[in-house]
């Protein structure tokens, strides 16, 4: 980093503020997120109650720091089955080609052309709706595609480089090759891939708890939340803007990362 | 010369095949036109032609790149290693100049730690960087320092056969004689021999032993440096010359 990278630090600043307070939301709340008549019902938002409490009395302050560890463990797992098992099948396509990777990649294509949200609908209901297990399971699958895309991409990129040539000259094996030759310089475009689909994932994981196949009561899950709040739109505003603010800035502090770390890297590719 | 076989390619076609995948046609490009030479132990062997004559892939045939189509690649050493023309590509850009020079002693796994950093300082001395350039990353280095690391690890599994391809082509010509310097008292050095491929019919003339002059995946011509440079049989080697006039 030669010039000021505005982006980076805030994103970085941003996401350390938010991972600690998700690190404390599991461990201590103010409140126990489930316990009814903490407050009065409907309070508005006060020093007690940051975001005011619900139709039970729950502090909703409480609830969403609670949901959020939720949401972003759901998402971050979810990213981790995408990026790894996308990263298995970009290599095996990019960097030794042949016939699977026509297959695999026409695969990819037809996957491609589903929404994602529909495609993880899908498989939710073919295996069983309301398990969380079940909900990172789906999505993780649904995510494979666009970094087995990428990967793929970056992976042929390098394939024919002079470094990677010599390094077959020397006798690294292919394992070794693509792990520790290959991968470090792909990190101008994987850091960037795992950023905006972490966004992506919390997006899908509040989208399928909002339409009631994601994380159900009693974990509380950012989307789950936002479903209940839109029951009680005009009796606690509050309820919903807390929720969906937190969304949007965890979506948003992601994103600068993203773009900071993109900026950053001017790798070979 | 001491006459003892380094490599040896009895009539060898080869070529590189483009296209296939799942719906592509596979088209065979033939490059190589029936190509037998020998290299000798100790020798600087050059090899000159326009480009486009298959001299890359020659060089790629005999390291097994590409499968020759018919005739024989005979090693009477043990792996060769490969100098590239552009040095920059030839390091990896993510670690530093000590990590280059030590994965080929990792990739094989016969060196413990201790012994990888000696024989990684050993051959940082012998292409005549100092120690201060260990940390560095390839992208710090010059044009000319980056070659002499890619060199350096192509080097340190003690090959006895380099093939360099166009080694100094990408740099000026005061480093061009430098490095020309370090490849003659490496080869002495080192007890190396040397396949040198190159345009550039100076760098030929002031380096090699013999010459092997190639056009359309042909050998036409072949013979010492002075044979070659003074009495040309073949005209297109006489054009060669001039042009390199």
């Amino acid at each position: 980093m030669k010039r000021g990278n505005g982006f980076l630090t805030a994103g970085l600043l941003l996401t350390c503020v938010l991972t600690a307070l998700i690190l404390v939301g599991f461990f201590w709340t103010p409140y126990d997120p489930n316990a009814m008549a903490v407050g009065g019902k409907f309070d508005g938002p006060s020093l007690a109650h940051w975001m005011g409490t619900d139709n039970f009395g729950r502090d909703i302050f409480s609830r969403v720091l609670k949901g959020t560890g939720t949401t972003v463990s759901i998402a971050l797992v979810t990213l981790a089955i995408g990026a790894v098992c996308g990263c298995l099948v970009g290599a095996l396509t990019g960097y030794f080609g042949g016939p699977a990777d026509g297959l695999l990649m026409r695969l990819n294509d037809a996957l491609t052309a589903f929404p994602s949200i529909l495609l993880a609908l899908v498989v939710i209901s073919i295996l069983e709706p309301g398990k969380k297990a079940n909900v990172i399971l789906a999505l993780g699958l649904v995510f494979i595609p666009s970094f087995a895309r990428v990967t793929r991409t970056a992976f042929a990129g390098l394939r024919d480089v002079n470094f990677i040539k010599s390094a077959r000259l020397m006798g690294a094996g292919s394992v070794r090759i693509l792990a520790v030759h290959m991968l470090p310089n792909m990190l101008s475009v994987l850091l960037p891939a795992l950023t905006i689909g972490f966004n992506n994932a919390v997006l899908a994981e509040a989208s399928m708890s909002f339409l009631g196949i994601g994380v159900t009561p009693p974990d509380a899950s950012l989307g789950y939340m936002l479903s209940e709040a839109q029951g009680m739109l005009f009796a606690a505003p509050w309820y919903a803007l807390g929720t969906g603010l937190v969304i949007v800035l965890l979506v948003f502090s992601v994103g600068l990362l993203g773009e900071g770390l993109r900026r950053r890297d001017k790798g070979v590719l | 010369m001491s006459g003892e076989l380094v490599l040896s390619l009895k009539h060898v076609f080869s070529g590189y095949t483009d296209g296939g995948g799942l719906l592509g046609k596979k088209e065979r490009q033939e490059v190589l036109q029936d190509v037998t030479f020998d290299v000798f132990h100790g020798e600087i062997l050059g090899l000159v032609g326009e480009s486009g004559t298959g001299k890359s892939t020659l060089a790629r045939t005999i390291l097994g790149m590409v499968r020759p189509e018919r005739g024989e690649v005979v090693h009477y050493t043990k792996r060769p290693q490969m100098v590239f023309q552009d040095p920059y590509s030839a390091l990896n850009p993510f670690y530093s100049v000590e990590w280059n020079l030590e994965e080929p002693l990792r990739a094989c796994g016969k060196y413990d730690r201790a012994e990888r950093k000696r024989l990684v300082r050993e051959m940082l001395a012998r292409v005549e960087l100092t120690e201060d350039y260990l940390a560095a990353k390839p992208a710090e280095l010059s044009g000319g320092q980056c070659q002499r690391v890619s060199i350096g690890a192509a080097l340190i599994q003690q090959p006895k056969f380099l093939i360099a391809d166009e080694p100094v082509s990408a740099l000026d010509v005061t480093i061009q004689a430098q490095l020309l310097d370090m490849l003659r008292t490496l080869r002495r050095e080192l007890d190396l021999s040397y396949l040198f491929i190159s345009h550039d019919l100076n760098v030929v003339y002031q380096l090699c032993d013999r010459v092997l002059v190639m056009k359309r995946g042909r050998i036409i011509e072949q013979g010492t440096v002075d044979e070659i440079f003074h009495c040309p049989k073949e005209e297109y080697t006489k054009q060669l010359l001039a042009a390199a006039e």
